[in-house]
Order: C-alpha cells, then sequence, then structure tokens
C-alpha cells in the first residue's frame, strides 16, 4: 500500500489499530522522495536519520500501549523560515545559508510535543517574498501537475511537498497568500488562521503585522487537526491571542444550511481566467443546492489592497530585514574591507537576492523623509478602509467566497521579470491578510489539467465556520484528480 | 510616480546596499512601475479615516520583573560569522 497518499486521520487510525508502523510510514514518505525529489526540489533539507529515530520512538510508545496523538508518527515538512533548533534554516536565502537556530519555533515546538515526524525544511521564496518560489536563492521548486509551472509561492515547498506525497502535512507561513496561493496551485487545502491566533515566535519575520503560521494538507479534516496543535496563547509572542483553545475538527459537518454567502465582485473582476470563473460559478451553484445563500457583495476599497500592500509589507521587511548585518549570525562578505559600513554594505549586497533587494528598496523608500505620509501613513488609512468593508460584509454575511488565485499556476519564467504582474497574483489574498481574518484555500476543479482554488473567508477567529464550508464544499464536490508523477 | 537614479542610490545607501550600475537601471525602472501602481492610494480622500497600525486590540504586556538567566554566551556567539575571546569580531571602528 503506498501510505504516503493517505491522510492524516487515516494514517492514525492504522496506527492505532496497529496494521502499521510508524518506520513504515515514515519509509514510505522518504521512498516518495526518492522518487521524485529529483523532479519536484520541494524541501532544502531532508532529515532522514532524525525522522526514522523519531518513527521508531513512536512506534515504541505504541507497543508499550501509551495514548497517541492523532498527529504521532505522522511526517511533515515545516517551512525553512520557521527555527529548528540544531537544524539548518535557510530562508531560501544565502544570507541565512549558514544559520542554525539554538531554539525553535513555538508552532514547530508545538508540533514536536505531540511526536511527529519531521521530515526536512521545505524550499520558499526568499525570506517569503514572492508567489512563485522562484525567488529561492537556492533552486526553484516544480509543481507536481505540471513540472514546467511554478508551485505557486512563497510556500511553494510546503505545497508541492504534500502535493506530491513527500509529506503528509505541512507548516506554510502566510504574509499575502503564501499559504493558500501555492495550496491551490498544487490542488491541496491551505489555511491561514486570524491574525495572532497562531504564535510567530520563531518565524523569521518579513512583514510582522501580516505574518500568519498555519497548515497545508490533503484535506479539510487533516487542515483541522493540525490547526488544533498549532494554535495556543504563547507569552513569548506580544501579539499572541489569549483565545480558548477548541477542536476544530468538532465544526467539521456536512451542513452549510441556510448560510449566508457574500461574493465580492471587486475579486469576480477582469484579470480572472475564464477556466477559473467557470469553476467558481460552478462551486457556488454547489453551495447554493446544498442550502446556502449566495449573493455578490461589493467591499469598494479592495481595488486599493494590492496597492496598499506593496507599501506596508516591503516598509515592514525594510525594518526586520535591518538585523541582517553580517555581524552576528549567517554571511559575511569574505572581501577585505575597509571599515564596518563598507562590510554591512557588501555583506547585505551579496546575501540578499534580487526580490528582497527590491522590496527593501521600496520599503526604505516609503518609510524615509518626505514619503512617510504619502505612502505608508497612506496605506494605513487604506487597511482601516478594508478593514471597515469586511465587518460591513461580515454583518449580513457568514462567509465570503472567491477564487484563491485569479489563474492556475503559470509557467517557470513567465513572470520573473515582471515584478507588478507577479504581484497581481496575490490579489484575492491580500485583503485577507490586511484585514487579519481567516480564509482557507481548497480545491474546486481544474483547468487546463491545472487545480483551481476556492477561497472562504470568516470573521476574525471563526476558523469553525471556514472550516465547515470547507468540509460540506469538498464532501459534497469530490475533488479526485491527483498530479499524475 | 517616477523615481530617479539618484533617488534609488540615495534609498539603496539607507539601506545600506551596494548596486550595481545594472542593479540601479534596473530598479529604477521597476520601483518607478511599482510605486506608479502604488500611487493609485492617492485618489482616495483618507483625511478623516484614522490609520491602522494593528488589526488587533493591542494593549501592552507587562511580565513580572523577576531577573533570569540569559543567553550563554556561547549559544549567542554560536552562529557569529567571526568571534575572539567571547565576543563578535568587526572591523576597527574607530
Amino acid at each position: 500500500m503506498e501510505l504516503y497518499k493517505l491522510t492524516a486521520h487515516e494514517l492514525h487510525r492504522m496506527l492505532k489499530e496497529r496494521k502499521i508502523s510508524a518506520v513504515e510510514l515514515c519509509r514510505s514518505v522518504f521512498s516518495r522522495i526518492g522518487q521524485v525529489e529529483d523532479k519536484i526540489k520541494a524541501y532544502v533539507t531532508l532529515t532522514e536519520e532524525r525522522a526514522l529515530t523519531k518513527a521508531r520512538e513512536v512506534d515504541e510508545k505504541i507497543r508499550a500501549g501509551e495514548q497517541l496523538s492523532p498527529l504521532a508518527g505522522i511526517p511533515v515538512a515545516i517551512k525553512d523560515n520557521m527555527c529548528t533548533k540544531g537544524l539548518l534554516t535557510t530562508c531560501a536565502s544565502k544570507i541565512l545559508q549558514n544559520y542554525i537556530p539554538i531554539y525553535t519555533a513555538t508552532a514547530v515546538e508545538r508540533l514536536f510535543a505531540q511526536d511527529v515526524v519531521l521530515t526536512g525544511k521545505t524550499n520558499m521564496d526568499e525570506f517569503a517574498m514572492g508567489s512563485s518560489t522562484e525567488n529561492s536563492a537556492f533552486f526553484v521548486t516544480r509543481n507536481p501537475w505540471d513540472l514546467e509551472t511554478v508551485p505557486g509561492g512563497s510556500s511553494g515547498g510546503s505545497a508541492a511537498a504534500v502535493a506530491a506525497g513527500e509529506a503528509i502535512l505541512s507548516l506554510g507561513s502566510d504574509t499575502g497568500g503564501s499559504i493558500r496561493q501555492p495550496a491551490a496551485l498544487c490542488g491541496v487545502v491551505g489555511l491561514k488562521p486570524t491574525y495572532g491566533l497562531v504564535s510567530r515566535y520563531g518565524l523569521v519575520a518579513f512583514a510582522s503585522s501580516l505574518d500568519q503560521i498555519g497548515p497545508i494538507t490533503k484535506d479539510v479534516m487533516d487542515c483541522a487537526l493540525l490547526l488544533n496543535y498549532i494554535v495556543e496563547h504563547d507569552p513569548l509572542d506580544s501579539t499572541s491571542l489569549k483565545v480558548e483553545m477548541l477542536d476544530y475538527t468538532k465544526a467539521l459537518v456536512n451542513d452549510v444550511k441556510g448560510l449566508k454567502i457574500g461574493v465580492p465582485v471587486e475579486l469576480m473582476g477582469e484579470g480572472i481566467q475564464t477556466g477559473v470563473r467557470e469553476a467558481m460559478e460552478n462551486a457556488i451553484e454547489l453551495l447554493e443546492s446544498l442550502g446556502a445563500r449566495c449573493q455578490e457583495v461589493s467591499l469598494p476599497h479592495l481595488d486599493y489592497a494590492l496597492s496598499a500592500y506593496y507599501i506596508i509589507a516591503p516598509a515592514e521587511a525594510s525594518s526586520n530585514l535591518s538585523r541582517f548585518d553580517g555581524v552576528r549570525y549567517g554571511y559575511r562578505t569574505p572581501q577585505k574591507v575597509e571599515d564596518i559600513m563598507e562590510m554591512y554594505f557588501r555583506t547585505r549586497a551579496e546575501g540578499f537576492g534580487n526580490e528582497v533587494k527590491r522590496r527593501i528598496m521600496l520599503g526604505t523608500y516609503a518609510l524615509s523623509a518626505g514619503y512617510y505620509e504619502a505612502y505608508y501613513g497612506r496605506a494605513q488609512k487604506i487597511r482601516t478602509l478594508i478593514v471597515n468593508d469586511f465587518n460591513k460584509a461580515f454583518e449580513k454575511f457568514d462567509v465570503l467566497i472567491s477564487p484563491t488565485s485569479p489563474t492556475v499556476a503559470f509557467k517557470i519564467g513567465e513572470k520573473y521579470e515582471d515584478p507588478l504582474r507577479m504581484y497581481m497574483s496575490d490579489i484575492c489574498t491580500i485583503p485577507v491578510n490586511l484585514a487579519g481574518i481567516p480564509a482557507i484555500s481548497i480545491p474546486c476543479g481544474v483547468a487546463d489539467g491545472l487545480p483551481i482554488g476556492l477561497q472562504i473567508m470568516g470573521k476574525p477567529l471563526d476558523e469553525e465556520t471556514i472550516l465547515r464550508v470547507a468540509y460540506t464544499f469538498e464532501q459534497n464536490f469530490g475533488f479526485k484528480e491527483e498530479p499524475n508523477l | 510616480m517616477a523615481i530617479s537614479k539618484k533617488e534609488v542610490e540615495h534609498v539603496a545607501w539607507l539601506a545600506r546596499l551596494f548596486l550595481t550600475e545594472e542593479e540601479k537601471e534596473r530598479f529604477t525602472k521597476q520601483l518607478s512601475e511599482i510605486l506608479d501602481h502604488a500611487g493609485k492610494i492617492a485618489r482616495l480622500d483618507t483625511s478623516k479615516v484614522p490609520p491602522t497600525s494593528h488589526v488587533l486590540p493591542l494593549k501592552n504586556v507587562f511580565r513580572d520583573d523577576k531577573t533570569r538567566f540569559s543567553l550563554p554566551r556561547e549559544e549567542a556567539l554560536s552562529n557569529a560569522p567571526k568571534k575572539e575571546q567571547g565576543a563578535f569580531v568587526v572591523p576597527k571602528i574607530i
């Protein structure tokens, strides 16, 4: 049996009933990695020895009759911008190519406490900046559905790993759509939780007011399951929310009767590929046939979201990335320098890639004297208008739906030289980060042989309703296609 | 809004980045295009809108003022590109 094809909840049952062992499962996933990783390139670092040791430990616990966590023995991949103590954490950047953290990110630590088996650290756009995983300093990750196309970004490695069976579950991070967009392009499920629900401690910061860690999984049940174990207040993160811990799997009921669903017209406008639009129309029809009421709604300021985002995110990034100076950790220029300023200039010029430099420059410009009010100050005001738009829509609707990405996966290199066109890839996901609300992407069809994502957005902290809608859609839509690798 | 090559050079200096001539040309073009698109936000009247500095209703977070152990020196230095006698080594400043 090809265990790597199964979901975490199916595998947990088999482990518990002793039909399989954690070592068998681990070997199945690493054998799959051996088969396809040369083509996909999902991982920056693989941790096979460590994984097998952990799997043996889990088997020992099963033999001893210990209570088994639903995630125990499940192979999980982690995006390479989450710190893992003693294990290389590169952010897919030359500037962190030799960085070995002395601590582990809280979200990852929580999974380790459940005895998950770490398969490795996944490739990404450098410092999570990008929509295609082409900005990795090391190599490009490819989409398992079509090796000539991108897996999306910036959590492209995490999404491709799950889609290709190179991991059962993975963690990604989402600043402007970096979990949902690659999940959509790779035909898997990706959830960005409410801002502050999952601790950001140990996540290498890109734009602190937008970044959020979340799950990438094969189905909605696994998504709820993984979310259960990463949500908890963390005193080490001052933006971590103090909320009641829930069992999100209890929200998974196959029923949307009476739910009011809004469809923002601004996210269905021009630029949405025909196949994506058709899949959306079919999704609306299906949800209505199941008893939900769908209606168009206007969020008039969404048209300004992309502009506001590309001022706010680079501004925060320029500040966060000022810590990379070649003094305390990471890369330092090997060239002979005259003074410390030259060391900073050379280290940063050699260590950062194109996209990162571009965003640092953009952010520095937006924050500089004379431009601060015109750009950053105004963008933060637009953010208020966007938050208000969502609040108003949620007075009338339980959830909002839209495409996750305006197009299916595009060809590698197609948008690489045109940053503005690349930025448009996240046009449907960015408003969610600006408002801090939760949103999930699930597969809702195929166009040109490539998967399409349906985005379901919810009220702050109402992960339960978006999971319920996602689960009902998944159960009734029955997405059966899989990549042919 | 167009950004000049001179402004790109100044911003690169502020950001502590050496840029090659080719990069200066490329960034001048690309940043101009992006800023031109971002300039769309100037069309809205936001004079009466308060800025969102944070989507959460955040309050100051205080911890008990208790002494605790700091990071061991060895660990703090473990990733340093250059270190000597328990300190980070940098080019001469004075």
